[in-house]
Protein backbone atom coordinates (compact mmCIF):
# COMPACT_ATOMS: atom_id res chain seq x y z
CA UNK A 1 0.00 0.00 0.00
CA UNK A 2 2.77 2.60 1.22
CA UNK A 3 4.41 1.78 -2.89
CA UNK A 4 1.12 2.30 -4.27
CA UNK A 5 0.81 5.73 -2.33
CA UNK A 6 4.64 6.23 -2.74
CA UNK A 7 4.85 5.75 -6.11
CA UNK A 8 1.50 8.21 -7.36
CA UNK A 9 2.92 10.79 -5.10
CA UNK A 10 6.18 10.46 -6.94
CA UNK A 11 5.18 10.50 -10.02
CA UNK A 12 2.74 13.35 -9.35
CA UNK A 13 5.87 15.29 -8.31
CA UNK A 14 7.83 14.46 -11.22
CA UNK A 15 5.21 16.29 -13.19
CA UNK A 16 4.85 19.04 -10.88
CA UNK A 17 8.77 19.49 -11.34
CA UNK A 18 8.18 19.76 -15.43
CA UNK A 19 5.58 22.41 -14.64
CA UNK A 20 7.67 24.54 -12.67
CA UNK A 21 10.28 24.17 -14.91
CA UNK A 22 8.59 24.93 -18.19
CA UNK A 23 6.48 27.55 -17.09
CA UNK A 24 6.53 31.10 -19.21
CA UNK A 25 5.79 33.08 -15.71
CA UNK A 26 7.61 32.94 -12.88
CA UNK A 27 4.08 33.37 -10.37
CA UNK A 28 3.17 29.90 -12.31
CA UNK A 29 6.17 28.13 -10.96
CA UNK A 30 5.45 29.91 -7.25
CA UNK A 31 2.25 28.53 -7.37
CA UNK A 32 3.15 24.98 -8.35
CA UNK A 33 6.03 25.16 -5.85
CA UNK A 34 3.53 25.23 -3.15
CA UNK A 35 1.58 22.15 -5.11
CA UNK A 36 5.65 20.48 -5.18
CA UNK A 37 5.97 21.37 -0.75
CA UNK A 38 2.59 19.94 -0.24
CA UNK A 39 3.52 16.95 -2.46
CA UNK A 40 6.65 15.97 -0.30
CA UNK A 41 4.81 15.98 2.88
CA UNK A 42 2.82 13.66 1.34
CA UNK A 43 5.78 11.66 0.65
CA UNK A 44 7.38 12.65 4.60
CA UNK A 45 3.97 11.39 5.91
CA UNK A 46 3.49 8.12 4.20
CA UNK A 47 7.23 6.87 4.98
CA UNK A 48 6.73 8.03 8.84
CA UNK A 49 8.42 11.06 9.18
CA UNK A 50 5.72 13.43 11.06
CA UNK A 51 8.28 15.67 12.75
CA UNK A 52 9.71 16.15 8.85
CA UNK A 53 6.26 16.52 7.11
CA UNK A 54 5.21 18.82 9.54
CA UNK A 55 8.15 21.31 8.87
CA UNK A 56 8.02 20.81 5.59
CA UNK A 57 4.06 21.96 5.29
CA UNK A 58 4.26 24.45 7.85
CA UNK A 59 6.91 26.03 5.88
CA UNK A 60 6.98 25.08 2.15
CA UNK A 61 2.97 25.40 1.83
CA UNK A 62 2.81 28.71 4.23
CA UNK A 63 5.66 30.80 4.53
CA UNK A 64 7.50 30.04 1.46
CA UNK A 65 4.66 30.86 -0.52
CA UNK A 66 4.04 34.30 1.17
CA UNK A 67 7.63 35.06 1.03
CA UNK A 68 8.19 34.28 -3.28
CA UNK A 69 5.23 35.95 -4.21
CA UNK A 70 6.21 39.15 -2.27
CA UNK A 71 9.83 38.21 -3.94
CA UNK A 72 8.50 38.15 -6.83
CA UNK A 73 6.29 41.78 -6.46
CA UNK A 74 9.20 43.44 -6.49
CA UNK A 75 10.60 42.01 -9.91
CA UNK A 76 9.35 41.36 -13.37
CA UNK A 77 7.24 38.21 -13.93
CA UNK A 78 8.42 36.65 -17.08
CA UNK A 79 11.60 34.52 -16.65
CA UNK A 80 14.61 35.91 -18.30
CA UNK A 81 15.61 33.44 -21.56
CA UNK A 82 19.34 31.96 -20.61
CA UNK A 83 20.33 31.05 -24.28
CA UNK A 84 23.29 28.82 -25.06
CA UNK A 85 24.06 28.88 -21.24
CA UNK A 86 20.77 26.07 -20.68
CA UNK A 87 23.27 23.79 -22.81
CA UNK A 88 25.85 23.87 -19.80
CA UNK A 89 22.72 24.05 -17.17
CA UNK A 90 21.61 21.04 -18.96
CA UNK A 91 25.38 19.62 -18.33
CA UNK A 92 26.23 20.35 -14.77
CA UNK A 93 22.67 18.93 -13.72
CA UNK A 94 23.01 15.73 -16.14
CA UNK A 95 26.45 14.71 -14.20
CA UNK A 96 25.26 15.34 -11.09
CA UNK A 97 22.61 13.26 -11.61
CA UNK A 98 24.60 10.44 -13.24
CA UNK A 99 26.83 10.72 -9.84
CA UNK A 100 23.83 10.84 -7.30
CA UNK A 101 22.72 7.55 -9.40
CA UNK A 102 25.88 5.89 -9.39
CA UNK A 103 26.17 6.56 -5.79
CA UNK A 104 22.67 4.94 -5.04
CA UNK A 105 23.39 1.82 -6.59
CA UNK A 106 25.55 1.08 -3.74
CA UNK A 107 22.83 1.89 -0.61
CA UNK A 108 20.83 -0.47 0.96
CA UNK A 109 17.20 -0.16 -0.16
CA UNK A 110 14.65 1.29 1.65
CA UNK A 111 13.70 -0.36 4.89
CA UNK A 112 16.09 -3.20 4.75
CA UNK A 113 16.41 -4.27 8.07
CA UNK A 114 20.19 -5.52 7.56
CA UNK A 115 21.33 -2.13 6.59
CA UNK A 116 24.29 -0.61 9.25
CA UNK A 117 21.64 2.22 10.07
CA UNK A 118 19.06 0.02 11.11
CA UNK A 119 21.79 -2.73 12.89
CA UNK A 120 23.90 0.04 14.86
CA UNK A 121 22.62 3.35 14.84
CA UNK A 122 19.01 3.40 15.42
CA UNK A 123 18.97 0.39 17.61
CA UNK A 124 21.45 2.13 20.15
CA UNK A 125 18.99 5.69 20.25
CA UNK A 126 15.86 3.86 20.57
CA UNK A 127 17.26 1.58 23.21
CA UNK A 128 19.25 4.64 25.55
CA UNK A 129 16.66 7.08 24.71
CA UNK A 130 14.29 5.84 27.43
CA UNK A 131 17.09 5.59 29.91
CA UNK A 132 18.95 8.73 29.32
CA UNK A 133 16.44 10.63 27.97
CA UNK A 134 13.00 9.50 29.12
CA UNK A 135 11.23 11.25 26.32
CA UNK A 136 8.21 9.40 24.05
CA UNK A 137 9.52 11.23 20.52
CA UNK A 138 12.72 10.24 19.82
CA UNK A 139 13.39 12.75 17.38
CA UNK A 140 13.54 15.51 19.01
CA UNK A 141 15.51 13.52 21.72
CA UNK A 142 17.66 13.26 19.03
CA UNK A 143 17.47 16.78 17.44
CA UNK A 144 17.91 18.63 21.15
CA UNK A 145 19.56 16.23 23.67
CA UNK A 146 21.73 13.68 21.66
CA UNK A 147 23.43 16.13 19.12
CA UNK A 148 22.50 19.13 20.66
CA UNK A 149 25.51 20.93 18.79
CA UNK A 150 24.12 20.02 15.37
CA UNK A 151 20.68 22.29 16.21
CA UNK A 152 23.23 24.63 17.94
CA UNK A 153 24.69 25.51 14.26
CA UNK A 154 21.51 24.88 12.43
CA UNK A 155 19.83 27.98 14.83
CA UNK A 156 22.88 29.82 14.02
CA UNK A 157 22.44 29.00 10.27
CA UNK A 158 18.87 30.74 10.61
CA UNK A 159 19.88 33.41 12.71
CA UNK A 160 22.22 34.50 9.79
CA UNK A 161 19.99 34.26 7.20
CA UNK A 162 18.21 36.50 9.18
CA UNK A 163 20.66 38.49 9.61
CA UNK A 164 21.96 39.13 6.52
CA UNK A 165 18.59 39.53 4.64
CA UNK A 166 17.47 42.27 7.13
CA UNK A 167 21.06 44.24 6.17
CA UNK A 168 20.08 43.86 2.71
CA UNK A 169 16.75 44.79 2.85
CA UNK A 170 15.51 46.66 5.99
CA UNK A 171 17.87 49.82 5.26
CA UNK A 172 14.67 51.47 3.93
CA UNK A 173 13.21 52.06 7.40
CA UNK A 174 14.76 55.18 8.68
CA UNK A 175 15.61 55.40 12.57
CA UNK A 176 11.89 56.27 14.15
CA UNK A 177 9.16 57.95 12.69
CA UNK A 178 8.33 55.45 10.19
CA UNK A 179 5.20 56.70 8.31
CA UNK A 180 2.78 54.02 8.47
CA UNK A 181 1.60 53.61 4.89
CA UNK A 182 -1.86 52.55 4.19
CA UNK A 183 -1.99 49.09 3.41
CA UNK A 184 -1.83 48.79 -0.54
CA UNK A 185 -5.28 47.02 -1.02
CA UNK A 186 -7.55 49.66 -0.55
CA UNK A 187 -8.50 50.56 -4.45
CA UNK A 188 -10.41 48.27 -6.22
CA UNK A 189 -11.46 45.21 -4.87
CA UNK A 190 -14.05 44.58 -1.85
CA UNK A 191 -13.45 41.16 -1.26
CA UNK A 192 -12.34 42.41 1.69
CA UNK A 193 -14.82 41.67 4.82
CA UNK A 194 -15.19 37.92 4.00
CA UNK A 195 -11.84 37.18 4.16
CA UNK A 196 -10.63 39.61 6.67
CA UNK A 197 -13.00 38.09 8.94
CA UNK A 198 -12.25 34.71 8.83
CA UNK A 199 -8.56 35.44 8.87
CA UNK A 200 -8.67 37.38 11.87
CA UNK A 201 -10.71 34.63 13.82
CA UNK A 202 -8.76 31.74 12.54
CA UNK A 203 -4.93 33.63 13.71
CA UNK A 204 -5.37 33.46 17.84
CA UNK A 205 -5.99 29.70 16.81
CA UNK A 206 -2.99 29.24 14.59
CA UNK A 207 -0.73 30.77 17.42
CA UNK A 208 -2.24 28.50 20.51
CA UNK A 209 -1.80 25.51 18.01
CA UNK A 210 1.95 26.76 17.54
CA UNK A 211 2.30 27.09 21.13
CA UNK A 212 1.01 23.26 21.73
CA UNK A 213 3.04 22.03 18.88
CA UNK A 214 6.26 23.78 20.78
CA UNK A 215 5.92 22.26 23.82
CA UNK A 216 4.28 18.63 22.64
CA UNK A 217 7.30 18.56 21.17
CA UNK A 218 8.34 15.96 23.47
CA UNK A 219 5.41 13.75 22.85
CA UNK A 220 4.23 13.71 19.13
CA UNK A 221 5.74 15.76 16.02
CA UNK A 222 6.83 18.77 16.74
CA UNK A 223 9.76 21.08 17.61
CA UNK A 224 10.83 23.94 18.10
CA UNK A 225 11.34 24.79 13.83
CA UNK A 226 7.86 23.52 13.48
CA UNK A 227 6.49 26.20 15.97
CA UNK A 228 8.42 28.85 14.84
CA UNK A 229 7.09 28.35 11.09
CA UNK A 230 3.39 27.84 12.56
CA UNK A 231 3.44 30.56 14.48
CA UNK A 232 4.86 32.92 11.97
CA UNK A 233 2.56 31.65 9.26
CA UNK A 234 -0.17 33.44 11.65
CA UNK A 235 1.14 36.44 12.33
CA UNK A 236 1.49 36.54 8.50
CA UNK A 237 -1.98 35.84 7.86
CA UNK A 238 -2.83 38.58 10.45
CA UNK A 239 -0.52 41.47 7.94
CA UNK A 240 -2.43 39.73 5.03
CA UNK A 241 -5.54 40.34 6.48
CA UNK A 242 -5.31 43.56 8.13
CA UNK A 243 -2.31 45.24 6.51
CA UNK A 244 1.41 45.47 7.00
CA UNK A 245 1.11 48.44 8.87
CA UNK A 246 -0.68 47.43 11.33
CA UNK A 247 1.12 44.11 11.93
CA UNK A 248 4.46 46.12 12.62
CA UNK A 249 2.24 48.24 15.27
CA UNK A 250 1.64 44.56 16.57
CA UNK A 251 4.90 42.91 16.44
CA UNK A 252 7.41 46.55 15.25
CA UNK A 253 11.11 45.58 14.27
CA UNK A 254 12.55 46.43 17.85
CA UNK A 255 10.55 43.25 19.07
CA UNK A 256 11.44 40.81 15.67
CA UNK A 257 15.37 41.70 15.87
CA UNK A 258 15.15 41.33 20.00
CA UNK A 259 12.74 37.75 18.98
CA UNK A 260 16.19 37.15 16.68
CA UNK A 261 18.57 37.39 19.21
CA UNK A 262 16.89 36.06 22.02
CA UNK A 263 16.71 32.66 20.68
CA UNK A 264 20.21 32.19 20.10
CA UNK A 265 21.07 33.83 23.48
CA UNK A 266 18.48 31.34 25.35
CA UNK A 267 19.99 28.11 23.55
CA UNK A 268 23.70 29.18 24.06
CA UNK A 269 22.77 30.68 27.83
CA UNK A 270 21.61 26.89 28.40
CA UNK A 271 24.90 25.87 27.28
CA UNK A 272 26.51 27.77 29.20
CA UNK A 273 24.83 27.12 32.38
CA UNK A 274 25.33 23.45 32.04
CA UNK A 275 29.09 24.57 31.89
CA UNK A 276 28.83 26.46 35.17
CA UNK A 277 26.92 24.03 36.88
CA UNK A 278 29.82 21.62 36.59
CA UNK A 279 28.92 19.77 33.25
CA UNK A 280 30.44 19.79 29.50
CA UNK A 281 28.98 22.29 27.71
CA UNK A 282 25.04 21.59 26.74
CA UNK A 283 24.85 18.48 28.91
CA UNK A 284 21.44 18.86 30.50
CA UNK A 285 22.28 16.49 33.03
CA UNK A 286 23.11 18.68 35.50
CA UNK A 287 20.58 21.21 35.05
CA UNK A 288 18.11 19.50 38.19
CA UNK A 289 18.85 17.51 40.88
CA UNK A 290 17.13 14.13 38.62
CA UNK A 291 19.46 13.86 35.21
CA UNK A 292 16.14 12.76 33.68
CA UNK A 293 14.49 16.03 34.88
CA UNK A 294 17.43 18.35 33.80
CA UNK A 295 17.08 16.79 30.16
CA UNK A 296 13.71 17.84 30.14
CA UNK A 297 14.00 21.08 31.33
CA UNK A 298 17.34 21.25 28.99
CA UNK A 299 15.33 20.11 25.60
CA UNK A 300 12.57 22.31 26.62
CA UNK A 301 14.66 25.60 27.32
CA UNK A 302 16.48 24.65 23.90
CA UNK A 303 13.80 23.82 22.02
CA UNK A 304 11.90 27.22 23.11
CA UNK A 305 14.83 29.16 21.76
CA UNK A 306 14.92 27.42 18.47
CA UNK A 307 11.10 28.72 17.88
CA UNK A 308 11.56 31.87 19.02
CA UNK A 309 14.51 32.68 16.63
CA UNK A 310 12.79 30.85 13.66
CA UNK A 311 9.72 32.54 13.98
CA UNK A 312 11.63 36.33 14.67
CA UNK A 313 13.34 35.38 11.26
CA UNK A 314 10.51 34.49 8.75
CA UNK A 315 8.37 37.23 10.34
CA UNK A 316 11.41 39.99 9.89
CA UNK A 317 12.22 38.55 6.28
CA UNK A 318 8.11 38.68 5.79
CA UNK A 319 8.01 42.27 6.94
CA UNK A 320 11.30 43.41 4.69
CA UNK A 321 9.89 42.17 1.44
CA UNK A 322 6.27 43.85 1.97
CA UNK A 323 7.22 47.09 3.42
CA UNK A 324 9.92 47.66 0.58
CA UNK A 325 6.99 46.50 -1.99
CA UNK A 326 5.21 49.29 -0.34
CA UNK A 327 7.94 52.02 -0.55
CA UNK A 328 7.81 52.42 -4.85
CA UNK B 1 -12.41 1.42 3.66
CA UNK B 2 -9.77 3.48 4.26
CA UNK B 3 -7.75 2.08 1.56
CA UNK B 4 -10.68 3.70 -0.87
CA UNK B 5 -11.12 7.02 0.46
CA UNK B 6 -7.27 7.21 0.50
CA UNK B 7 -7.23 6.21 -3.24
CA UNK B 8 -9.94 8.58 -4.53
CA UNK B 9 -8.47 11.28 -2.72
CA UNK B 10 -5.12 10.53 -4.32
CA UNK B 11 -6.86 10.78 -7.45
CA UNK B 12 -8.64 13.63 -7.04
CA UNK B 13 -5.25 15.48 -6.31
CA UNK B 14 -3.89 13.88 -9.62
CA UNK B 15 -6.54 15.70 -11.15
CA UNK B 16 -6.32 18.89 -9.63
CA UNK B 17 -2.91 19.01 -10.68
CA UNK B 18 -3.63 18.54 -14.41
CA UNK B 19 -6.28 21.38 -13.89
CA UNK B 20 -3.18 23.41 -12.44
CA UNK B 21 -1.07 22.66 -15.29
CA UNK B 22 -3.25 23.57 -18.40
CA UNK B 23 -5.40 26.12 -16.98
CA UNK B 24 -5.53 28.67 -19.05
CA UNK B 25 -5.88 31.44 -16.45
CA UNK B 26 -4.18 32.56 -13.48
CA UNK B 27 -7.21 31.98 -10.82
CA UNK B 28 -7.59 28.20 -12.68
CA UNK B 29 -4.27 27.68 -11.47
CA UNK B 30 -4.94 29.29 -7.72
CA UNK B 31 -8.40 27.11 -7.46
CA UNK B 32 -6.87 23.90 -8.43
CA UNK B 33 -3.80 24.59 -5.17
CA UNK B 34 -6.44 25.71 -2.98
CA UNK B 35 -8.40 21.83 -3.87
CA UNK B 36 -5.12 20.35 -3.82
CA UNK B 37 -4.29 21.59 0.07
CA UNK B 38 -7.76 20.28 1.50
CA UNK B 39 -7.33 16.96 -0.40
CA UNK B 40 -4.14 16.72 1.52
CA UNK B 41 -5.56 17.52 4.72
CA UNK B 42 -7.83 15.40 3.92
CA UNK B 43 -5.42 12.46 2.78
CA UNK B 44 -3.16 13.01 5.80
CA UNK B 45 -6.23 12.32 7.61
CA UNK B 46 -7.39 9.18 6.47
CA UNK B 47 -3.67 7.77 5.98
CA UNK B 48 -3.19 8.54 10.00
CA UNK B 49 -5.97 6.26 10.79
CA UNK B 50 -5.24 4.00 7.42
CA UNK B 51 -1.47 3.47 9.57
CA UNK B 52 -3.01 3.24 13.28
CA UNK B 53 -1.10 6.81 13.72
CA UNK B 54 -3.43 8.73 15.39
CA UNK B 55 -0.73 11.38 16.99
CA UNK B 56 0.11 12.20 13.42
CA UNK B 57 -3.01 14.10 12.91
CA UNK B 58 -1.63 17.31 14.59
CA UNK B 59 -0.34 17.78 11.14
CA UNK B 60 -3.46 17.58 9.11
CA UNK B 61 -4.62 20.17 11.77
CA UNK B 62 -1.49 22.24 10.72
CA UNK B 63 -2.34 22.40 7.21
CA UNK B 64 -5.42 23.21 7.62
CA UNK B 65 -4.93 26.06 9.22
CA UNK B 66 -1.90 27.14 6.67
CA UNK B 67 -3.85 26.00 3.56
CA UNK B 68 -5.92 29.71 3.64
CA UNK B 69 -2.90 31.34 3.70
CA UNK B 70 -1.43 30.39 0.76
CA UNK B 71 -5.30 31.58 -1.36
CA UNK B 72 -5.49 35.03 0.34
CA UNK B 73 -1.59 35.76 0.04
CA UNK B 74 -2.04 34.57 -3.87
CA UNK B 75 -5.36 36.60 -4.32
CA UNK B 76 -3.65 39.81 -2.95
CA UNK B 77 -0.64 39.39 -5.13
CA UNK B 78 -2.44 39.16 -7.94
CA UNK B 79 -4.37 42.31 -7.19
CA UNK B 80 -1.66 44.58 -6.69
CA UNK B 81 0.23 42.78 -9.94
CA UNK B 82 -2.90 43.83 -12.31
CA UNK B 83 -2.88 47.61 -10.05
CA UNK B 84 0.86 48.16 -11.05
CA UNK B 85 0.43 46.62 -14.71
CA UNK B 86 -3.26 47.51 -15.65
CA UNK B 87 -4.66 46.18 -18.97
CA UNK B 88 -2.29 42.78 -19.39
CA UNK B 89 -4.13 39.95 -20.45
CA UNK B 90 -4.05 36.84 -18.04
CA UNK B 91 -1.89 33.56 -17.66
CA UNK C 1 -24.23 -0.91 18.14
CA UNK C 2 -20.28 -1.22 16.91
CA UNK C 3 -21.22 -2.68 14.05
CA UNK C 4 -23.71 -0.13 13.04
CA UNK C 5 -21.09 2.55 13.56
CA UNK C 6 -18.38 0.86 11.68
CA UNK C 7 -21.01 0.11 9.01
CA UNK C 8 -22.31 4.09 8.69
CA UNK C 9 -18.75 5.06 8.80
CA UNK C 10 -17.96 3.29 6.12
CA UNK C 11 -20.94 4.81 4.02
CA UNK C 12 -19.80 8.01 5.20
CA UNK C 13 -16.43 7.67 4.02
CA UNK C 14 -17.32 5.92 0.69
CA UNK C 15 -19.68 8.83 0.16
CA UNK C 16 -17.31 11.76 0.82
CA UNK C 17 -14.64 9.52 -1.28
CA UNK C 18 -17.30 10.10 -4.36
CA UNK C 19 -17.80 13.10 -3.98
CA UNK C 20 -15.02 14.17 -3.70
CA UNK C 21 -13.89 12.52 -7.30
CA UNK C 22 -16.99 13.97 -8.93
CA UNK C 23 -15.48 17.54 -7.60
CA UNK C 24 -12.05 16.46 -9.00
CA UNK C 25 -13.68 15.39 -12.51
CA UNK C 26 -15.86 18.70 -12.71
CA UNK C 27 -13.07 20.77 -11.88
CA UNK C 28 -11.28 19.10 -15.22
CA UNK C 29 -14.30 18.79 -17.13
CA UNK C 30 -16.19 21.78 -16.44
CA UNK C 31 -15.90 24.85 -19.47
CA UNK C 32 -15.04 28.04 -17.82
CA UNK C 33 -13.62 29.67 -14.54
CA UNK C 34 -16.76 30.10 -12.61
CA UNK C 35 -18.46 26.46 -13.14
CA UNK C 36 -14.71 24.91 -12.18
CA UNK C 37 -15.37 26.78 -9.18
CA UNK C 38 -18.62 25.87 -8.86
CA UNK C 39 -17.54 22.09 -8.55
CA UNK C 40 -13.96 22.33 -6.86
CA UNK C 41 -15.85 24.57 -3.84
CA UNK C 42 -18.93 22.64 -3.04
CA UNK C 43 -17.47 18.94 -2.98
CA UNK C 44 -14.94 20.08 -1.03
CA UNK C 45 -16.78 21.18 1.62
CA UNK C 46 -19.38 18.55 1.28
CA UNK C 47 -16.43 15.60 1.02
CA UNK C 48 -14.74 17.42 3.84
CA UNK C 49 -17.44 17.17 6.39
CA UNK C 50 -18.56 13.77 4.92
CA UNK C 51 -15.40 12.03 5.34
CA UNK C 52 -14.40 13.58 8.81
CA UNK C 53 -17.64 12.70 10.20
CA UNK C 54 -16.87 9.22 9.21
CA UNK C 55 -13.53 9.18 11.07
CA UNK C 56 -15.07 10.73 13.79
CA UNK C 57 -17.63 8.15 14.11
CA UNK C 58 -14.42 5.63 13.93
CA UNK C 59 -12.39 6.86 16.69
CA UNK C 60 -14.75 7.03 19.53
CA UNK C 61 -14.62 9.74 22.60
CA UNK C 62 -11.02 10.42 22.37
CA UNK C 63 -8.74 13.00 21.82
CA UNK C 64 -8.76 12.02 17.64
CA UNK C 65 -12.05 13.13 17.94
CA UNK C 66 -11.05 16.48 19.15
CA UNK C 67 -8.75 17.02 16.57
CA UNK C 68 -10.97 16.35 14.02
CA UNK C 69 -13.44 18.13 14.77
CA UNK C 70 -10.79 20.97 15.07
CA UNK C 71 -10.11 20.10 11.30
CA UNK C 72 -13.69 19.82 9.96
CA UNK C 73 -14.02 23.24 11.68
CA UNK C 74 -11.82 24.95 10.15
CA UNK C 75 -11.93 23.00 6.61
CA UNK C 76 -15.88 24.67 6.75
CA UNK C 77 -14.66 28.08 7.81
CA UNK C 78 -11.87 28.75 5.04
CA UNK C 79 -12.90 26.79 2.06
CA UNK C 80 -15.56 28.53 1.24
CA UNK C 81 -13.91 31.93 2.45
CA UNK C 82 -11.52 30.90 -0.23
CA UNK C 83 -14.00 30.08 -2.87
CA UNK C 84 -15.82 33.16 -2.77
CA UNK C 85 -12.52 35.17 -2.10
CA UNK C 86 -10.73 33.53 -5.26
CA UNK C 87 -14.86 34.15 -7.55
CA UNK C 88 -14.99 38.13 -6.02
CA UNK C 89 -10.86 38.75 -7.40
CA UNK C 90 -11.81 36.77 -10.54
CA UNK C 91 -15.24 38.48 -11.50
CA UNK C 92 -13.99 42.15 -9.86
CA UNK C 93 -10.86 41.57 -12.65
CA UNK C 94 -13.06 40.85 -15.68
CA UNK C 95 -12.77 37.41 -15.81
CA UNK C 96 -16.27 37.04 -17.40
CA UNK C 97 -18.45 33.99 -17.27
CA UNK C 98 -18.78 31.18 -19.94
CA UNK C 99 -22.70 31.42 -20.84
CA UNK C 100 -22.25 35.86 -21.07
CA UNK C 101 -19.62 35.25 -23.79
CA UNK C 102 -21.65 33.20 -26.00
CA UNK C 103 -24.60 34.87 -25.99
CA UNK C 104 -23.00 37.86 -26.51
CA UNK C 105 -21.82 36.63 -29.60
CA UNK C 106 -25.02 34.83 -30.55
Amino acid sequence: MTVLFGAFLLTMLVITAIGIVRAQHLFVSVVLSGIYSLQMAGMFFILDAADVALTEAAVGAGVATVLMLSALALLDDRERSAGLKRLLFAVVASATLILLLHASVDMPSLGDPNAPVHTHVAPWYLEETPRLIGMPNVVTAILAGFRGYDTLGELFVIFTAGTGVLFLLASVHERGGLALLPSPDGTGLRHHLVPRLIGRFIVPFIVLFALYVQFHGDFGPGGGFQAGALASAGIVLYALAEGEATALKVLSFRVLTGMIAAGALLYVGVGLACLMLGGTFLDYSVLADDPIAGQHLGILLVELGVGITVSGVLLAIFHSFAAREQRR
Amino acid sequence: MYVAAAIAILVTMALALTRALLGPSVYDRVLAVNMFGTKTVLFLSVIAFLYDRRDFLDLAVAYALINFIGVLAVLKFVQDYRLRHPGEDQR
Amino acid sequence: MAVILDAVSWVLLLAGGAFIFTGGVGVLRMPGFYTRMHAAGLTDTLGTLLTMVGLILQSGFTLSTAKLLAILLFLLLTAPTAAYALANAARLAGLVPERALRSESE
